[in-house]
């Protein structure tokens, strides 16, 4: 795995290609040919309405749905040939802060940072782990609410745990599903700033899905709009909304009527 | 792509479903062999899960324990009675209560209490996404989740049996000694005198199949649950139906099969 890493230096290739993928539940298509770059230390938007399946692709970047049709290349390997320990060094590669944080309720802030790095690096003193989920922590900052049980969070303090959380383990990209869906305009700014930190900081490429074009156009340089299960326009800001076309117009003007 | 009537049902939704509820149980069973014995082990979890299900029952198995005794005990004497055969009380509850009360009643108890604890939580983990989560984290959800606890449940099961045919016969001397003049030395060598390695075997074997029933139906129940917070409760249910319903069906086999070496 380390020479991957090594050999992965090279600026020009994209960390991940999406070629023609397909996903279907049943009799509901959902992917319908989709193609995707993601660049090296780019932040991308994915914007779409509810239901057009942006949850479904990045479930299927990390391997937690199988594709139909299609191909997935991340970080120069391909993903529908790795076997499960291949997939899972991947894994440790990519940072995934899910729709509904997904915190482990069983386990207080503290447990839940500590548990996903001491389950994959092997001999860490407590000092260190201490270390480790402390630094994370202050990053979101939350480092006041280390010994507290999840339930004790509010939302937004959630989301930012469920960032801290995939931080720990050092992410070369993060994959954020709707960072700010649901939260107070405050707090979205803070997240945003949290996003775009966190690209500076530690160099991470990013997939930001969301709803709210102010935080695609603070948070990311490019932007690709999901309809019909195929990506309909990639490209900056301006040039995605820059369009004659009635849905991206729609999706638009919806957002900043409100 | 139009997929719509490429699915048909081989006899219907349900029937097939049924048999393939049945086929992805088998498989599940299979992969916790495939993995119960590789590491990493997770140990710490193991002996957490122990623990939890072991001392938590604890109170429960005793207090049933002593009273199926005493019970059993009660209602056997004036059957005995009638032969005068009073004196044969002891080594009638010893055999009662090691070859089948014991193990029985301690799973049956454990399916209800342990079961439905550990479908419930494998279940509300996996609609909230914690069982994704683990997985994205690149840690194995089926080791550290299903593996330690159906090891968990296959260890303390038949220790909580043994315990529990202990209580149980202790429930059966507090019965005795009330009526008659028997010492609990005379009482425990009279109930053990007819109890055979053969009995003690075949109810530790029973023991350790209940607790992996009991471990893997859960397991698998909650592991698959869906449909939010309804499906969690649907699970649960489901998995302590089952697990109470091949509880029986084991112990109705491994009965025909002991008393065939027995008799062999
Ligand atoms: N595991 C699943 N089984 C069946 N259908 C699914 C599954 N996951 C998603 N779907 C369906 O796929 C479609 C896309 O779901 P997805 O969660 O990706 O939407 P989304 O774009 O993330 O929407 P939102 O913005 O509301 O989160 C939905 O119609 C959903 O019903
Ligand atoms: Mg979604």
């Amino acid at each position: 795995m380390e020479t991957d890493k090594i050999q992965y230096g090279n600026s020009q290739d994209p960390v991940i290609k999406i070629e023609g993928l397909y996903k279907s539940f049943d009799e509901l298509d959902v992917l319908k040919g989709v193609d995707l770059m993601l660049k090296k230390g780019e932040n991308l938007a994915v914007l779409g309405k509810s239901g057009t399946g942006k949850s479904v692709l990045i479930k299927l970047l990390v391997g937690l749905l199988k594709p139909d049709r299609g191909n997935i290349t991340i970080l120069g390997q391909q993903l529908d040939k790795l076997n499960r320990k291949e997939l899972n060094a991947l894994r440790l590669r990519i940072g995934f802060s899910f729709q509904n944080s997904a915190l482990y309720d069983s386990k207080s802030v503290y447990g839940n940072l500590s548990f996903p790095l001491t389950m994959n690096v092997k001999n860490l003193t407590k000092k260190q782990v201490d270390d480790a989920v402390e630094e994370a922590l202050d990053a979101v900052g939350l480092l006041d609410k280390i010994g507290r049980r999840t339930e004790e969070l509010s939302g937004g303090q959630r989301k930012r745990l469920g960032i801290a959380r995939t931080l720990i383990l050092k992410p070369e990209i993060m994959l954020y599903d709707e960072p700010t869906a649901g939260l107070d305009p405050v707090t979205c700014i803070e997240i945003n700033a949290l996003i775009v930190e966190m690209q500076q900081k530690y160099k991470t490429s990013s997939i930001v899905i969301t709803h709210d074009l102010t935080c695609a156009k603070t948070t990311c340089e490019r932007i690709a709009m999901l309809l019909d299960g195929k990506f309909l326009k990639t490209g900056t800001f301006e040039e995605v909304f820059e369009t004659e076309e009635e849905q991206i117009k729609q999706f638009y003007s919806y957002n900043f009527t409100l | 792509m139009n997929r719509v009537g490429a699915r048909k049902y081989l006899f219907s939704k349900k029937i097939d479903s049924y048999f393939e509820g049945i086929y992805k149980g088998y498989q599940f069973a299979l992969r916790f062999f495939k993995e119960a014995f590789t590491s990493p082990f997770h140990l710490r979890e193991i002996i957490n899960q122990c623990f939890e299900i072991g001392l938590r029952s604890l109170p429960l198995i005793t207090m049933t324990g002593f009273i199926i005794g005493i019970v059993f005990t009660k209602q056997s004497r004036p059957s005995l009675e009638n032969f005068g055969a009073v004196s044969w009380l002891p080594s009638l509850m010893g055999i009662a209560i090691a070859r089948a009360l014991g193990p029985l009643v301690t799973s049956l108890i454990c399916a209800g209490k342990v079961g439905s604890s550990i479908s419930a939580e494998l279940g509300s983990m996996k609609v909230t996404e914690q069982i994704d989560a683990m997985e994205v984290s690149a840690i194995d959800p089926f080791k550290y989740l299903v593996v330690t606890r159906v090891w968990a449940t296959s260890i303390s099961i038949p220790v909580l049996s043994f315990y529990c045919s202990c209580v149980g016969l202790l429930g059966s001397y507090y019965n005795v000694s009330t009526e008659e003049a028997t010492s609990l030395q005379v009482f425990y060598t009279n109930a053990f005198s007819n109890i055979s390695f053969l009995d003690l075997f075949s109810s530790m074997t029973k023991s350790i199949v209940f607790g992996f029933t009991i471990g893997i139906i859960s397991c698998y129940k909650g592991f698959f649950a869906s449909n939010g917070t309804s499906g969690v409760g649907k699970a649960t249910n489901q998995a302590v139906i089952l697990s109470m319903f091949l509880i029986f069906l084991e112990e109705l086999i491994i009965v025909q099969i002991v008393n065939w070496i027995r008799y062999f």
